[in-house]
């Protein structure tokens, strides 16, 4: 049951993961074109100087990685709400921590793994290279599923709102400036123990996401 | 059960269904409960087949192509659901529901957006249902041609609460 539900989430973000005819699979497409555009627009903005870019790309790449996180987030929760589609699991005795703890891996899915595959051409983009790229990397790796389980909370908190898109935006921002911190400082220090804060962040926060977001969706039924 | 606008129906068909929980006291109900309200639970994006397919394949439906051609709804599996009729979205509905198989149904307006043929329809299943040994627990305010259903007023059993002093509307 919990494949076939993971089935049907990615199939919101990816066409061809369960036939979905139309506009839904844009979802994943949006956070990857956003990331490598701000990696492409960043040059041009404080020109093409290697040492600047070094210094500051990094920070770029991950304000770029969180802002990304944001996109799919008006879709996460609040429409299956509207469908009825939570009410009809929870009468097949799925419990609302399972649909949130599925619907997070599938948000981490169409977005994490993408990001990490641009961070190359983004880094490119931002003539970011070695252990500084390796650092990226690894960072992202770390620490887009606490994006994932911040935006997910969010997600179900404000589903019942009716601007909840634009408050979401808002409140994942603060909410995700740990992992920023850390990731970030990682780079400017090219060291690699922050990025241990960064994925036990993480982690704290993906245990926490489902029972959170589960909470808020029974209350707004 | 009949009556007016807001007096609960589908507040009480969403507590039995355990949905909603009662402000007071407690609601159980014994056995699977497959629930029809307005919303159909099928994903706009998706065709209708790829939509119900995975309710009939969450309910380990072996009967699929059966209910697809009781509820005609064999020449719209290709699509969307976002394109579909009102009334073609309940009978989709219907299908997840009869998927389901559940002994217990609860039906919030069933008859609403069909047209006659489907609300026949509509009434059979629900006949075929009771001779199976199943209970239907169905709000609406058109009659239905099911021999045999006890009417429940539901003004009989709730408390019409008293505006507030100085409310206008």
């Amino acid at each position: 049951m919990i494949g076939r539900m993971l089935r049907r989430d990615l199939a919101q973000f990816f066409p061809f993961a369960g036939g979905a005819n139309g506009g839904g699979g844009a979802g994943a497409a949006l956070p990857v074109i956003f990331f490598v555009a701000v990696a492409m627009l960043y040059p041009f903005a404080v020109g093409p100087d290697a040492n600047t870019l070094a210094r500051t790309g990094g920070g770029v790449v991950w304000i770029a990685a969180l802002l990304a996180a944001i996109l799919p987030l008006d879709r996460l929760v609040g429409r299956d709400i509207e469908l009825g589609h939570f009410d009809q699991l929870r009468l097949r005795g799925v419990s609302e921590e399972a649909m949130m703890a599925v619907r997070m891996v599938a948000h981490w899915l169409s977005f994490g793994p993408p990001l990490i595959l641009a961070a190359f051409p983004a880094a490119a983009l931002l003539q970011l290279e070695g252990i500084t790229l390796h650092l990226i990397l690894i960072g992202l790796v770390a620490g887009t599923p606490g994006l994932a389980a911040i935006g997910l909370i969010i997600a179900a908190l404000t589903a019942s709102l009716r601007s909840g898109a634009a408050l979401s935006g808002l409140l994942l921002i603060p909410l995700a400036l740990p992992l920023l911190v850390f990731g970030a400082g990682a780079l400017a220090r090219q060291d690699q123990a922050s990025l241990g804060f960064v994925a036990a962040i993480s982690l704290g926060l993906v245990a926490l996401a489902p029972f959170a977001a589960g909470a808020a969706i029974r209350a707004v039924r | 059960m009949t009556g007016a606008n807001g007096l609960g129906k589908t507040t009480l068909i969403r507590t039995l269904a355990g949905l909603s929980a009662p402000f007071v006291g407690e609601a159980r109900c014994d056995g699977a409960v497959g629930l029809l309200d307005e919303r159909s639970g099928l994903d706009p994006e998706q065709t209708l087949g790829v939509a119900l397919d995975f309710w009939f394949a969450l309910d380990g439906v072996d009967a699929r192509d059966i209910i697809l051609d009781k509820l005609r709804l064999t020449n719209l599996l290709e699509v969307p659901v976002r394109y579909l009729s009102t009334g073609q979205r309940k009978r989709a509905a219907l299908a997840r529901l009869l998927g389901q198989g559940a002994p217990v149904w609860l039906l919030d307006e069933p008859l609403s957006g069909l047209d006659t043929a489907s609300q026949e329809s509509v009434c059979e299943l629900i006949i075929e249902h009771l001779g199976d040994g199943g209970v239907a627990l169905i709000a609406s305010h058109q009659p239905l041609d099911v021999p045999g259903l006890q009417t429940l007023a539901i003004e009989d059993f709730v408390v019409p609460l008293e505006a507030p002093e100085g409310w206008d509307a």
